[in-house]
Formats: C-alpha cells, sequence, structure tokens
C-alpha cells in the first residue's frame, strides 16, 4: 500500500477534514485515505443539510463533498457554505464526473473534482493543491511533512 | 435498446470493477428481457431522468457483496446485512455515475437519483414500453450482474404524437 507524508496545517497540527456522503462505505473509505495522509475527521454527513449545520459546527479545514445525495444535493450544499464561509476549502468527490457538474461545483465555489472510485494518489494530490498556501485563502496554511512514496 | 447508450455501462463496470477490484471484469452473459426483473440477491436500483430515462439495476449476492466489501476496505469486513446493502449501493453509485459521465459527454443530458435497495421478493417492474438487457459480468469475487432499461425520451414522445394522431 502506498505510504503518504503527512498533510498538515502550518501550525504543525492534523488537516481536520469534514466527510459528506450518503453512503456509510463510502465515507468509510474517504476517513481511511485521510488517516493515511495523516488527517483527522473533525464531522460526516449523509446529506447537504447535515454537512451545512456539521460545517458550521465543526469548522473544519476541508470538505470531501459527494454530489448525488438525498435530501440537499452536493452542490447546493458548496453553495450555502460558501455564501457564509468565502474561503472554504471543498473538494467534489462523486461518480458523475462531466463537465457541467464539474462546472456547476467550481462555480458555486468548489475548489476542485475528484472522481470515485477515489485513487488514493490522486486524492492526495488535489488536497495538496488545495491546501497548498494560498494567499486569498483564510484559515491556516499548510504545510507538508515530506514527499509521498510507492 | 441502442447499443451507444449500453456501451457506456460495460465500458463503466470494466473501469470501475478493474479499478475497485483490481483485476479485469468480463461479460458472462448477455440477454434481453421483457419481464419484470427477479433479483438474484441484493439489489439497487439508481433512476436516470432526462434526455434518457429509465434504471439500471446493479445485483449482487450476499456473499459476493462480502467479497468485495473485503476487497475494497483492504480487509475482512463483518457480514452484516448493513455491509452488504452499503457495497451494493457504492458499487452501483460508481458504475452508473461513471456510465452517465460517458454518456454526458455524447451529448445526452440528464439526472441521476440515489439507489435504491431492494430484498424482498417481487420482480422490479420494466416500464411498459422498455426492455431491459441483462448483464452476467464475471469478477474474482463472483457475478455481478447489471439490469439496464432505458429509451430516449424524445423518441418515446415523437412515437405518443404518433399514436394521438393516428386515434
Amino acid at each position: 500500500m502506498a505510504q503518504f507524508a503527512a498533510l498538515l496545517r502550518k501550525d504543525n497540527q492534523p488537516v481536520r477534514y469534514l466527510v459528506v456522503d450518503d453512503s456509510v462505505f463510502a465515507r468509510k473509505n474517504l476517513m481511511k485515505m485521510i488517516e493515511m495522509f495523516g488527517g483527522e475527521i473533525a464531522g460526516e454527513a449523509g446529506d447537504g443539510l447535515t454537512a451545512i449545520a456539521e460545517f458550521n459546527r465543526t469548522k473544519p479545514d476541508v470538505v470531501l463533498m459527494d454530489i448525488t445525495m438525498p435530501q440537499m444535493e452536493g452542490i447546493e450544499a458548496v453553495e450555502r457554505i460558501v455564501r457564509q464561509h468565502a474561503h472554504a476549502r471543498i473538494v467534489m468527490v462523486s461518480s458523475v464526473g462531466y463537465q457541467e457538474n464539474i462546472l456547476a461545483a467550481l462555480q458555486k465555489g468548489a475548489k476542485h473534482f475528484v472522481q470515485k472510485p477515489v485513487k488514493p494518489e490522486v486524492l492526495y494530490e488535489i488536497l495538496r493543491y488545495v491546501l497548498s498556501d494560498d494567499p486569498t485563502a483564510a484559515g491556516a496554511p499548510v504545510a507538508f511533512a515530506g514527499e509521498h512514496s510507492s | 435498446m441502442r447499443m451507444e447508450l449500453i456501451q457506456p455501462f460495460i465500458d463503466a463496470a470494466d473501469s470501475v470493477f478493474s479499478e475497485t477490484l483490481q483485476a479485469p471484469a468480463k461479460i458472462a452473459d448477455l440477454s434481453m428481457d421483457e419481464n419484470a426483473y427477479r433479483r438474484k440477491g441484493v439489489a439497487a436500483l439508481i433512476a436516470i431522468k432526462g434526455d434518457i430515462e429509465g434504471r439500471v439495476i446493479l445485483d449482487i449476492s450476499p456473499e459476493v457483496a462480502i467479497k468485495i466489501a473485503g476487497q475494497l476496505a483492504g480487509m475482512e469486513v463483518q457480514p452484516t446485512d448493513q455491509v452488504v446493502r452499503e457495497t451494493v449501493c457504492e458499487l452501483a453509485n460508481m458504475v452508473i455515475g461513471n456510465s452517465v459521465t460517458l454518456l454526458n459527454d455524447q451529448g445526452f443530458r440528464f439526472k441521476v437519483f440515489p439507489p435504491e435497495i431492494h430484498v424482498n421478493e417481487e420482480g422490479l417492474a420494466n416500464s411498459v414500453d422498455t426492455e431491459a438487457l441483462v448483464l452476467c459480468l464475471e469478477t474474482p469475487c463472483g457475478d455481478i450482474y447489471l439490469n439496464i432499461a432505458m429509451h430516449y425520451l424524445h423518441r418515446r414522445s415523437r412515437e405518443r404524437d404518433t399514436a394521438s394522431a393516428v386515434s
């Protein structure tokens, strides 16, 4: 199994993630990857509405957000979260990866998109990118504790 | 049912199973079915609405689902009903999500809905004007069934218009 250097915040604390997916199985898989990346689970949610509440409660560094979910879909949840927290870092994680979906999510404020099935090395690189120092981003910037190796 | 609607499902299933199970899937059987679908194990149904309408069912025996769950988790998993349902739902999500992505690239526009799980003994009815394609895929974990029933919405509308003009 690939080994990954921990992705840490600039204050050397683990990056805190909110994992949003209506599938418990998918959430577990993502949480396992987050653990591999040295992250910490701030919260989890199974739909967009709960995701908004959990975001407000936990103030995570990064949100991994599914698109197709009951009650409220991921793209609408992104829009609502970003409306209140302009610098929220949200990565869409979905099996439905066509251009309109990706564009809609990015237009609503998502930072990136990864298609399922998720490859850990792909998610890792996307998280590195999303967490990289960005002068426009608020919150604690991040540091990478070395390079990852397979 | 046109092959251009089916091929993306075959390609997506092959790609998803190759990635998640680390081995290619082989088509063991392919047939057309006009009757209500009789599930073989635990079935996840995903509805599709838009330029193309219909539904896709992914159906796996609980034993196969547990093997796949273990493969996905990278460890042995407890053989519970919840694990079985979650595995079937997630596989269906991935296969169908990837399929509609391919179809979207061909210009079709539609929306997919979260999977519904079916574990009862009743058949899952096809829509009245849609035949289904049943695909059995052989994987290292066991057989996975895909039942695909879809049609072009605009063609159905045209047929309705023709029918009302005749009557």
